[in-house]
């Protein structure tokens, strides 16, 4: 077995933070590697202490390692420092489990979230060594794939990926690894196969689109006319795959619990995926319906194994809308009650800041657990349910209304009124709690300076409230600005441009600049920008990206590294402008990069969502109401799966009653991604 | 309150974990193993876990120690324990012995005096580090700029020399024991490299022992297993155990 280990091993002592590169980590895998067996290096791309956490490379870990025909190990990105280094000594990329090389598998797969880090997929592939451009690529080369969010506007890099993977890569994975291994049972055979003959066999896997056998159309403008099949073997329209049971899919069941520091440091635990309130601006809602929760007690059971065997204390229920899993308070309870507690004889005494018993199995430890939820319906109830879980570790509580106003508010159709919030607010600080934190968007289409001001107002009110309670409450105000993302009903929307965020950015800083108690953090609207062109880009971005990775520009998610004018300047060098990439509003007949992938959503549902954007009307959460056939359940023929028929309470957008205010709880502030 | 003391190694891979890492895994391990540890008062309950000495990142050592305060009236069987200890954590962080400890002692930060190190040394032959140390060794002061908390500091480290011999020449340089002391601003591996010349290069560097001193005794914070690992470099077991050798104005120093 080849192991770059003794290469890079009198490397580490130079560069930062070495423990990223050692590997080690409980749950981590040493598979046997077989020349009849697929091999894949699943590859996160960006810094380990970024990828480690990512539940979707976690999952098909274990799925592909469970499997006889596969194998799997995990890469990240090397930082700067240590990329130099590699470069200068010839040491290959290499897998954290057993320091292979790259070249040792047979497929490099990553998982994409984030446009930012597309430059860092050219590294990677680079230092791999496989050529960046997929048509340059031979027979011996590794096959680049992707999945994850990004998959779903993959235009900007079709030209660096052989295959791209829509939707749930439970199965897929299963599938192109078969299809894989039959081609290289082929190629040992002696056949003269080609490596088009492995991209036309994964083309054959649903949810998985092969750029090489589309071409994308453009007019003499450089506007997009159209993406089409170029081979029998693809599809006019690649669908996305579903998982419809969740519960199915038990993953991971030996999460990896790292040596060293890494963002989300514990136990997480899947409860549903898929989301149907219906933000307008959130893409991971639209593309990852329907709606498909995990059983409660499956959720109890990997919680109580997970936390005895990794010797967390913290566990968070993950979910784009954990407050609409409607088993949330059984599952919370249980995780707080855990066993029968001990005897009375035993130890002394059991109130918080005492010794705590916790040789009993879980019933000890869960006096000790804090549950972290990332977004919970708030009311008083509830509430009170978090100040038991938190009990004396308590940390800030973050919101995430989006909007200033309630107007905005319905534009986007996160439906929460000011008496939900301010509520909300009180509990909490009532509660104990004393920082407040809430995210806010800027940029939001129809928004006037009197919506942005809003934010003001609403941080001071909330503010206002805190000193009810406490001396010193704090409000820190989080502003994004807004991204307008494909397969959502703001697809259209041209993109504020940087000086107009800027704009808002400084009204709001104005505004704010007296108000002790309030603490303003923006992200930087360059960046905003740069994630805008990458995010409804088309192929004609290819030379772009190349251009600024060949300039240096990768770790582009990180301030320090972060560099616009490469952007700009790679930009001019292909003819391209921000103006007609980002900032344009796109026309109803456009074609768009993405229309020949589909996330399930009817193109006109989309646009009659949009259209009701600017009319300012809400929809409802079509879990709990009536069906408005967005096409994600009837396209598929699969229905919500929900692990109980009683909705949440606290009621919920379309019963009537005013929607319940989303809560992020976490005892450890989460890291800030784009 | 019972305290328990726990002496445990660190070789291989996982020597390049920094040390909160380190007391981040024995967090959890210790709720892996379900050891009945005593919670911190007030907001926020911590484990009352105690370490030793800081090793830096990159370092190895046989000789590392963690203090853990138990609940009261906790029954452990300290026997069993390293074993159960060194299955839960990870590889390369192996449990050598565990022994109950006066909680009213003085602190191992405090206690210990002195460590005692194996360092490869690259870059200078056997003859000429054995020249070098032994000139060290000879000086009456060595004062030298050193950087504690982003600032320069300027010292005299010769009183933190207690022993330096070089033993056996390796490919590249030669092996280099050395006992430093801790109390103060202790002399680090680093920085006697850097007292022994510019040419002089870090190799492996592994903490073998940590020395405690009490009414003239010297003993270790608790001593590793009798069935040990033979030491690395045979001459070891030739190197002085006795009395550091005393610098020349050792009477000033007392």
């Amino acid at each position: 077995m080849s192991t770059v280990w003794p290469r890079l091993e009198p490397i580490l002592p130079r560069v930062a933070k070495p423990a990223r590169y050692i590997g080690g980590e409980d749950g981590a895998q040493t598979p046997e590697h077989h020349p009849a067996k697929v091999a894949w290096l699943l590859g996160y791309p960006d810094t380990y202490e970024i990828g480690l956490p990512n539940q979707g490379l976690q999952i098909l870990y274990e799925i592909l390692n469970e499997r006889s025909d596969a194998v799997a190990e995990r890469t990240y990105a090397p930082w700067s420092d240590l990329e130099a280094e590699l470069r200068a000594h010839e040491v290959p990329l290499f897998s954290v489990d057993t320091h292979r090389p790259a070249s040792d598998f047979d497929i490099l797969a990553f998982n994409i979230s984030a446009e930012l880090t597309y430059t860092n997929v050219l590294a990677m592939v680079d230092l791999a060594g496989a050529p960046v451009r997929s048509a340059d690529r031979s027979v011996d080369d590794l096959f680049i794939g992707a999945g994850g969010h990004c998959t779903y506007t993959p235009e900007p890099i079709a030209a660096f990926l052989d295959f791209v993977v829509l939707g749930d890569g439970e199965e897929a994975v299963g599938e192109i690894s078969e299809a894989l291994a039959a081609w290289k049972a082929r190629r040992a055979g002696g056949e003269a196969v080609t490596r088009l003959d492995a991209l036309v066999a994964l083309a054959g896997v649903t949810g998985v689109y092969v750029p090489a056998l589309y071409e994308a159309d453009h007019d003499a403008d450089g506007r997009l006319l159209g993406t089409h099949p170029i081979h029998p073997a693809a599809p006019d329209e690649v669908e996305k795959r579903t998982i419809t049971d969740l519960g199915e899919w038990p993953y991971p069941k030996n999460q990896l619990v790292p040596l060293t520091e890494v963002v989300h440091d514990r136990l997480n635990v899947e409860v549903f995926r898929g989301c149907t309130r219906g933000c307008r601006f959130c893409q991971a809602g639209m593309i990852t319906r329907p709606v498909r929760e995990r059983p409660a007690e499956q959720v109890r059971t990997m919680v109580a194994d997970g936390l005895r065997r990794t010797g967390y204390d913290e566990v968070a229920l993950t979910s784009l809308s954990t407050a609409d899993f409607s088993g949330i308070e059984a599952v919370v309870g249980g995780i707080v009650d855990g066993d029968d507690p001990p005897p009375a004889d035993d130890g002394e005494g059991q109130g918080p800041g005492t010794s705590l018993d916790c040789g009993s199995g879980l019933g000890g430890l869960a006096s000790d657990i804090s549950v972290s939820l990332p977004s919970l319906r708030v009311d008083a109830f509830t509430v009170g349910i978090a100040a038991e879980i938190q009990r004396a570790r308590r940390t800030g509580l973050t919101f995430a209304p989006e909007g200033g106003t309630w107007r905005m508010r319905q534009v986007i159709n996160k439906l929460i009124s000011e008496d939900d919030l301010f509520g909300a607010v009180e509990s909490a600080y009532s509660q104990g709690w004393r920082r407040m934190k809430l995210y806010f968007l800027i940029g939001l289409p129809t928004e006037t300076d009197e919506d942005t001001l809003g934010i003001a107002t609403l941080a001071r009110k909330v503010v206002e409230i805190g000193r009810r309670h406490h001396k010193n409450p704090s409000v820190t105000i989080s502003i994004g600005g807004f991204v307008p993302k494909p397969f959502t009903p703001f697809q259209w929307f041209g993109q504020n441009t940087r000086e107009e965020l800027a704009r808002k950015v400084g009204l709001l800083r104005d505004e704010l600049r007296r108000d002790r108690g309030v603490a303003l953090k923006w992200h930087d609207p360059k960046a905003t920008t740069v994630e805008g062109i990458m995010s409804r880009g088309d192929r004609r971005l290819a030379p772009v990206i190349e251009d600024v990775w060949r300039h240096g520009g990768t770790f582009q998610e990180w301030s320090e590294h972060f560099d616009m004018q490469l952007w700009l300047d790679a930009l001019e060098r292909n003819d391209l402008t921000v103006e007609e990439l980002v900032y344009r509003h796109r026309i109803e007949d456009e074609a768009l990069a993405w229309d020949h992938l589909s996330a399930g959503l009817h193109k006109d549902f989309l646009w009659q969502d949009w259209r009701d954007a600017l009319d300012e009307v809400g929809l409802e959460d079509c879990r709990w109401t009536p069906c408005y056939d967005c096409g994600a359940c009837t396209g598929y023929g699969v229905e919500h799966v929900v692990a109980s028929a009683v909705p949440p309470a606290g009621g919920s957008q379309g019963t009537g009653r005013p929607a319940a205010v989303p809560v992020t709880l976490g005892s450890r502030p989460m890291a800030t991604t784009s | 309150m019972t305290r328990i003391r726990i002496r445990f190694s660190k070789r291989g891979k996982v020597r390049f974990t920094s040390h909160r890492d380190v007391a981040r895994i024995w967090e959890r391990t210790l709720r892996r193993v379900e050891l009945p540890v005593a919670r911190s008062q007030g907001f926020s309950p911590r484990p009352k876990l105690h370490f030793g000495l800081a090793l830096s990142t990159g370092h190895e050592s046989e000789a590392e120690y963690l203090d853990v305060d138990l609940v009261d009236g906790a029954v452990v069987d300290l026997d069993a324990l390293p074993a159960r200890l060194t299955t839960a954590l990870p590889g390369g962080l192996i449990a050598a012995a565990a022994a109950e400890v006066d909680p009213s002692a003085p602190s191992l930060q405090h206690a210990v005096t002195s460590s005692r190190w194996e360092i490869e040394v690259l870059g200078l032959d056997l003859p000429t580090l054995e020249a070098r140390a032994e000139a060290l060794l000879a000086a009456p002061e060595l004062v030298m700029v050193r950087q504690r908390k982003g600032k320069d500091v300027t010292d005299d480290v010769r009183p933190h020399l207690f022993t330096l011999q070089p033993t056996t020449p390796l490919d590249g340089g030669a092996l280099l024991v050395a006992e430093l002391g801790t109390l103060g601003r202790a002399l680090r591996p680093s920085e006697l490299l850097t007292l022994l010349g510019e040419e002089a290069r870090e190799g492996k560097v592994c903490r073998t022992h940590q020395f405690t001193e009490h009414d003239g005794t010297r003993s270790e914070p608790l001593a590793a297993p009798t069935v040990a690992e033979p030491p690395r470099a045979a001459a070891i077991a030739a190197a002085p155990v006795g009395r550091p050798s005393p610098a020349p104005h050792a009477e000033a120093r007392a």
